[in-house]
């Protein structure tokens, strides 16, 4: 597997081998499927809407259901209007969604399709909305289309009535639908009146009631929500990159303060996300949660001698991986090679930072954005490491290399259940030191010769 | 029907009674915008047909989504290199697509062959964005193919240039550039297999049974297919095709360019690998191959039998829905779900032809829903009204059956286990079977 990979360190500047980042349209669908009675457009050829489906398909185990405006050679030469209007009307007439969110494609930006004003010259049902975001698959990644339709919704939807309405407003970024449970469960034990979006607890993990209604399912942020937003006295959002830019809209717009947070993985980071909760309920940290807490780190103490110094690949989104790299430095673990596809280079003082701060010398790991699984894989053939933890495509470094992997992120296409359980909160955190110390004491199992092979660990 | 589009009313068809009289579908026609159709595009196509090539390298000349979704998509296996599980892309940039994105190609074939100089096949997709920005993608092939001596084949599939049947033929035309400077004296009694792509090891399987049957196979497109075998296919004298959607086209040229014959077969069910593997070697006229093939296929029926008799106790009188690619395929599941006493209420696909409907037609009781290019509405509407048990189809189908309470069985990449041949048959019945009458949906009809 993977034989083709050289052990000299490729200066690659002009192919990408396996990457490590996916394109807009994608990170623009799943924003609106976390969006109650939305149908995601794709404003492109059939294929993009095809293969985000796909993707979102096997990542959730859902169905994911969006439209496309299926462009033939002669829209892609005379444009896309007439393809979006036909779309329109097609889809309140079947789905009779509450809105469509409409996003572009490499192809329908390049050919200069102006939805924006299309939209204004649609017929739309009175209680119907459209709206777009711009997601050009040449710029960013998938991460940068989720930030840019958050934003598409607030455009659209959003109002400042000048009456506060004592919610706070939760942007999680890209999360599972079982992280959005628990992080809506620590901000109510806080006391937080919240409006939380996207959401996508109930819609990319329906429960199964027999009630065949997957694509009404009363889930997702509500329509009033997103228009609330506006009126929030104060917004936490979480992950630099899915959320940075729409926090700063809301604050812009609206005048909204807000606390950008790193995705509450592990102790310390779910921590902050508490403290910031606190600062505005005013409100002690409940029993229950101090003893999640206090379990966490019972269980980081009980097994510590199996993570420490084990030395860690972690890639993906540049947000999950920020704060999966805290978890391992919390567990002693050293964060080797840190990865992400995203091109922020900003991206790379903030892990060099966090390394800084648990003492870890920058001889020791390297960190590099905008680059691709084929450079780790090349890093590891130079220096393994003892575990991978990221998305389910390292899984082919991890057979070459015969090393432990952790599957986390996006996406996880060959593992069940995992979207619907919680990586972030403390609760996560039990669930993912439990995963990342199976996976070390599988392998010294495996490993071990009969005279050290011991029931008692 | 609410949920039907008046564009969409000729893509639907009814079998009634007075049927036979041939059907008329409209099917090969573009997708209706916002009507949610389960197709792919143009590059899907062409990527799905030629991704099984195993010491190829594909280059993906576009954005990065382009490659990344179809990154290791198919679930072919490889008995050789695996050069062909890798994603190669120049993942162009906003200043190329500004400035064009030839000069990045280029410097992207320099680099894959600097790292790699044994690389004997290099096929380079052009996707939707360089057909509009207009990147000279043959030029770069010509150029490349020249310095360094080894087929750079462009294979022009921008998404918006018609649908999924379009980019199978791109596909096809790249392999006839692969194989039109080999031509050479045929060889008699050999064949090639066509529109088989490995999946779970279904090339080695049909392999297999010509190898007892006498009969020298080739070169298989394009499932574990690999260059140096592909520069003799053009000596086989007979090629068959069994995915004719995708295949049907190279066959055709082949016989324009080789003089090969070819017949299409299919290897799903046990009367479809009986009726292939004997049409296959009369066609040869290798009456030794044929006498192999009968009694190698009665044996193979006789172990069957026990098998299908236990498994039609617990299935007899379902109630079966398909909705694949291929209309080839959808004959052959309706013939082996007829096997085992299970009526296909409803049978769709996503590429069928004219007479591939027709054929369906014929083998389907009255009121049987009949429809091309189906999107999730319609299939829900259908299956509910037909009480389907249990649907074939692929990844976007799964959930939304699972959703509806409809047990499932992928046909297409996600399986794990072959579903040709007579080992298939053992395959599909138990995993319809496990499907069907697993105990986890009394659960979901108690609520």
């Amino acid at each position: 597997m993977l034989e083709l990979t050289p052990k000299e360190i490729m200066e690659k500047r002009h192919i990408t081998i396996n990457p490590c980042k996916t394109c807009e349209p994608v990170g623009a669908m799943f924003c609106a499927l976390g969006v109650e009675n939305c149908m995601p457009h794709s404003h492109g050829s059939q294929g993009c809407c095809s293969y985000h489906r796909t993707v979102l398909s096997r990542h959730f185990k859902e169905p994911a259901l969006a439209s496309s405006s299926s462009f033939t050679e002669g829209a892609s030469v005379f444009g896309g209007r007439s393809n979006i209007n036909t779309a329109v009307k097609n889809i309140f007439d079947i789905y009779n969604p509450d809105i469509i969110a409409i996003h572009t494609t490499c192809l329908s930006e390049t050919i200069g399709d102006d939805v924006g004003s299309y939209i204004l010259d649609m017929e739309i049902p009175d209680d119907k909305k459209v709206l777009f975001a711009s997601t050009p698959s040449y710029e960013g990644s998938h991460i940068q289309g989720f930030s840019n339709m958050v934003i598409g919704f607030m455009k659209y939807l959003t109002k400042k009535t000048g009456a506060p309405n004592g919610k706070t407003a939760i942007f999680p970024g890209w999360v599972n639908p079982g992280d959005d449970r628990e992080l809506k469960r620590i901000a109510a034990l806080m006391g937080a009146h919240y409006i939380y979006f996207p959401d996508h607890d109930g819609t990319l993990d329906h429960p199964m009631d027999g009630k065949n209604d997957y694509f009404h399912p009363h889930a997702g942020t509500p329509l009033a929500d997103l228009e609330a937003l506006g009126d929030c006295e104060k917004l936490i959002s979480m992950g630099t990159y899915c959320s940075q830019e729409p926090s700063d809209y809301m604050k812009r717009q609206f005048g909204t303060p807000y606390a950008n947070i790193p995705l509450p993985v592990g102790v310390a980071l779910t921590d902050r996300y508490v403290t910031e909760l606190r600062k505005i309920t005013k409100q002690e940290v409940p029993k229950e949660l101090e003893d999640e807490r206090g379990r966490l780190i019972d269980l980081m103490l009980d097994s510590h001698q199996y993570t420490y110094k084990k030395r860690v690949a972690i890639y993906g989104d540049p947000d999950i991986v920020y704060a999966f790299t805290s978890l391992c430095l919390e567990l002693s673990m050293i964060p080797k090679y840190v990865i992400t596809g995203t091109p922020k280079e900003s991206w790379v003082k903030e892990i060099t930072a966090l390394m800084n701060q648990y003492g870890v010398d920058e001889s020791e790991y390297v960190v590099k954005a905008d680059t691709d699984l084929f450079y780790l894989h090349q890093l590891i053939k130079n220096e393994g490491v003892d575990m991978l933890l990221g998305f389910s495509y390292g899984k082919q470094i991890a057979k070459a290399e015969d090393i432990p992997m952790v599957r986390m992120g996006f996406p996880v296409l060959d593992r069940y259940g995992n979207p619907i359980q919680a990586t972030v909160g403390y609760a996560g955190g039990i669930r993912y030191v439990e995963k990342i110390v199976d996976a070390l004491m599988d392998r010294q199992d495996r490993d071990a010769l009969d005279e050290d092979f011991d029931v008692v660990m | 029907m609410g949920n039907i589009l008046d564009a969409r009313k000729n893509s639907i068809l009814f079998k009634d009674d007075c049927g036979g009289q041939g059907s008329g579908i409209c099917c090969d026609s573009d997708s209706v915008s916002g009507a949610v159709s389960q197709r792919a595009c143009v590059y899907c196509g062409a990527r799905v047909v030629l991704n099984p090539i195993t010491d190829a390298y594909h280059i993906i000349h576009g954005p990065i989504g382009c490659s990344s979704y179809t990154w290791d998509i198919r679930g072919s296996l490889t008995s050789g290199e695996d050069i062909y599980r890798n994603s190669f892309s120049t993942d162009l940039q906003e200043t190329d697509i500004i400035f064009g994105g030839v000069r990045k190609l280029e410097a992207a074939v320099d680099e894959l062959m600097n790292a790699h100089r044994s690389a004997k096949l290099i096929f380079i997709y052009a996707t939707c964005i360089v057909g509009v920005i207009g990147d000279d993608v043959d030029a770069v092939c010509r150029t490349k193919s020249a310095q360094y001596e080894i087929p750079v084949i462009p294979v022009k599939s921008p998404g918006f240039s018609g649908n999924k049947s379009t980019g199978y033929r791109m596909a096809c035309d790249a392999i006839m550039e692969v194989l039109c400077p080999h031509k050479t004296e045929k060889k008699h009694g050999t064949i090639n297999i066509l529109g088989d792509f490995n999946l779970a090891g279904e090339m080695w399987i049909i392999k297999n049974y010509f190898k007892k049957i006498g009969i020298e196979v080739i070169c298989g497109f394009t499932g574990d297919a690999r260059y140096d075998d592909m520069c003799r296919a053009p000596g086989a004298s007979l090629n068959i095709v069994q995915c004719a959607g995708s295949s049907t086209y190279l066959a055709q040229r082949m016989e324009e360019e080789f003089g090969i014959p070819y017949i299409k077969v299919s290897f799903f069910g046990v009367e479809d690998t009986t009726a292939s593997l004997v049409r296959v070697a009369e066609a040869l006229g290798d009456e030794a191959a044929r006498e192999k093939a009968v009694m190698f296929c009665m044996e193979e029926t006789e172990k069957l039998q026990g098998f299908l008799a236990k498994y039609t106790k617990s299935l007899k009188g379902k109630k079966a829905a398909i909705y694949v690619g291929g209309g080839f395929k959808a004959i052959s599941l309706i013939r082996q779900f007829a096997v085992v006493g299970i009526q296909t209420v409803l049978v769709g696909t996503q590429t069928g032809k004219k007479e591939e409907y027709e054929v369906i037609e014929s083998l389907v009781d009255q009121d049987t829903v009949i429809l091309d290019d189906a999107n999730p509405a319609e299939l829900e509407t259908f299956m509910k009204e037909k009480g389907a048990d249990i649907l074939v189809g692929g990844v976007k189908e799964r959930p939304l059956a699972y959703k509806l309470g409809v047990a499932f069985c992928d046909h297409n990449h996600e399986r794990k286990h072959p579903l040709a041949g007579f080992e298939g048959v053992y395959n599909f019945t138990r995993e319809i079977d496990r499907s069907i009458n697993n105990p986890v949906w009394e659960y979901v009809k108690v609520l």
